[in-house]
């Protein structure tokens, strides 16, 4: 009973910390959503208004347009980044000399703060000294600027996502593909599958645990991108082709003020991430509970 | 006939790394090259060599004022951050290691619910926090957390915190509780055993701890940006402060950009077997 306390009292100092700037924000932006209240209005009071904050985002054209950004930027980076990692995972389960020195430059964006990346990509991007119209423009003939063209501007967030969160992708995977027990595998040889239908029968199935993994960390992420897109783009341009949730609260909502609207659409950008993070963690847990034990992973 | 197809395999496997490590050193490497070049050198075609080296753009940030301010914020709020979510999270993963404590497993959950919180969500919440709610006094002697160093300390622990138990979990689970019982019987109190036993032996994790939590703190930018002002300003947010709407003094915001960098580079040549198990919460070791 004793030693309990001294449980506690070890674990006090992380709960109040998790508590007074994680838990007590959230509580705060709950009440907040649901008053109106701006400082720049000419009534800097706060007024009750109930639902109505949420009842306007529904109707909000440019929350909606970011929400979609959001989705489908998710969706193809994502997508794109599993398919890529998967492909250097399995090519780095051989031994071939220099292959620490290729794991280490992989590894460099994942380590580089979001903010510069932003800027690396800026310098790669921007009509008259950037590498890639330039070259584009040499070679291929194609006019290529992000401050005006918007499908140019969302492949080049995507591109960027890609280059910035893939090798995250390689390297968890091959850990997993490097923990597999070789037995199914040789089993399958034996039996003479090629090498596609080991790939689709047997390290796949075995991998699925560790593929929701990645796909839950991957997309948790995704749905939150803002320093690196802001910075590429300025502020999600070009028009709002680029401006992702969390751009737009950053640098529409938050500016104006609008404390009770902004409030109600972070906790509606909150309960939307949650609801899919749980979703997938559903189906995560419930496949590893079906396995009896977490087959992929050490 | 078997030695000819390893061969070419062998190619296949190098061209692809060779191509990869392209990809990922080119762009890192172009923006050296504009940090080497002057404003009239900008415009000449994209190269890839560094022909004369524009130290200049160097050393204005570097005896810029505000910037210096900004550097040494960023150092100071990093590293302050690292040393306190180590300290937090080995007596906490201690706690939940060791003792039977009521809903110890929904306090390891909660955590890491923190992660999936999007941070743009937090933003206005914690503004008002750190300017209405969390101050004290009025007018001159008014003290609030915005725009301190303090506030960003604190704020950091709540992304770094989750990842740092969940990581050190695992380190100290496999520490065998015998010992502490052992050092208990001879007298020792929970605070020894946490320093002489638990500390050099989970030192390894928690250097790992420290170098990954230092390094999340240095790079973020959202907050900084928005929960400060002047006095509190890192480096992140003025690199990108630089970019304006009146013109962009580019080869002093990729000097600034690679200055940021150096860090990083540190961080991925010495700990890069960690990162992945840092990065994935300790689920997935390599």
């Amino acid at each position: 009973m004793r030693r309990n306390r001294v449980g506690w009292l070890l674990l006090s100092p992380t709960l109040i910390i998790l508590f007074l700037v994680g838990i007590v924000p959230f509580i705060y932006v709950l009440y907040v959503g649901f008053f109106e209240w701006n400082l720049f209005s000419s009534d800097r009071a706060m007024n009750f208004v109930g639902v109505n904050n949420y009842r306007r985002l529904v109707f909000d054209e440019r929350f909606l347009d970011a929400l979609w950004v959001t989705i489908r930027f998710t969706f193809f980076a994502v997508i794109s980044q599993l398919v890529i990692g998967f492909f250097l995972a399995q090519s780095l389960l051989k031994n071939f000399p220099g292959k620490v020195l290729f794991r280490i430059v992989h590894t460099l964006p994942l380590m580089i703060a979001p903010i510069s990346i932003g800027a690396i990509w800026r310098l790669l991007t921007i009509p008259g000294f950037g590498p890639i119209p330039f070259l584009l423009q040499n070679w291929f003939n194609i006019d290529y600027n992000i401050g005006r063209n918007a499908d140019q501007a969302f492949l080049t967030i995507i591109l960027m996502d890609i280059w910035h969160w893939t090798p995250f992708v390689t390297l968890t995977l091959l850990a997993g593909l490097s923990a597999l027990p070789a037995e199914p595998r040789e089993a399958a040889m034996v039996d003479g599958a090629n090498s596609w239908q080991i790939f689709r029968y047997v390290t796949l199935p075995l991998m699925r645990p560790i593929i929701l993994t990645v796909l839950f960390i991957r997309i948790m992420d995704a749905l939150r991108t803002v320093d690196e897109i802001n910075m590429l783009s300025n502020g999600g341009g070009p028009g709002t082709a680029t401006r992702t949730l969390g751009i737009h609260i950053f640098r529409v909502v938050f500016p104006q003020t609008d404390y009770g609207y902004g409030s109600a659409m972070s906790l509606l950008t909150l309960y939307f991430t949650i609801v899919i993070c749980w979703l997938l963690f559903v189906s995560l847990t419930q496949l590893r509970g079906s396995r009896g034990n977490d087959g992929g992973e050490r | 006939m078997r030695r000819t197809r390893q061969i070419i395999d062998y190619a296949l496997t190098y061209g692809l790394w060779i191509v990869v490590a392209a990809i990922t050193l080119l762009p890192v490497w172009w923006m050296i090259v504009v940090s080497a070049r002057s404003r009239v050198e900008l415009f000449n075609a994209p190269d890839l060599i560094i022909r004369s080296f524009y130290v200049q753009n160097y050393t204005d940030v570097i005896n810029n004022r505000t910037f210096q301010g900004y550097m040494i914020n960023s150092i100071i709020i990093s590293t302050a951050n690292a040393v306190l979510v180590t300290v937090l999270a080995l007596m906490a993963t201690y706690a939940l290691s060791r003792y039977k404590l009521v809903g110890s497993d929904n306090i390891f959950f909660t955590t890491l619910t923190q992660r999936m919180a999007p941070p743009a969500a937090f933003l206005l919440p914690l503004f008002l926090l750190f300017t209405q709610l969390f101050a004290v006094g009025e007018g001159r002697s008014r003290w609030d957390l915005y725009d301190s160093h303090l506030g960003l300390i604190l704020l950091y622990c709540v992304f770094n915190l989750p990842f740092a138990i969940w990581l050190l979990k695992g380190i100290i689970d496999a520490i065998p509780p015998e010992l502490d019982e052992a050092a208990f019987v001879d007298g020792a109190n929970t605070f020894h055993v946490i320093t002489r036993i638990i500390l050099p032996l989970a030192a390894p994790g928690l250097a790992v701890t420290l170098i990954l939590s230092w390094i999340f703190a240095w790079n973020e930018y959202l907050f900084a940006a928005t929960l400060t002002a002047f006095e509190a300003r890192t480096i992140t947010t003025g690199l990108a402060e630089f970019v304006t709407v009146t013109g962009t003094n580019w080869g002093a915001m990729a000097a600034v950009s690679t200055l940021t960098l150096i860090p990083s580079v540190i961080v991925v040549i010495f700990a890069q077997r960690y990162i992945i198990a840092g990065l994935t919460f300790g689920a997935v070791k390599d």
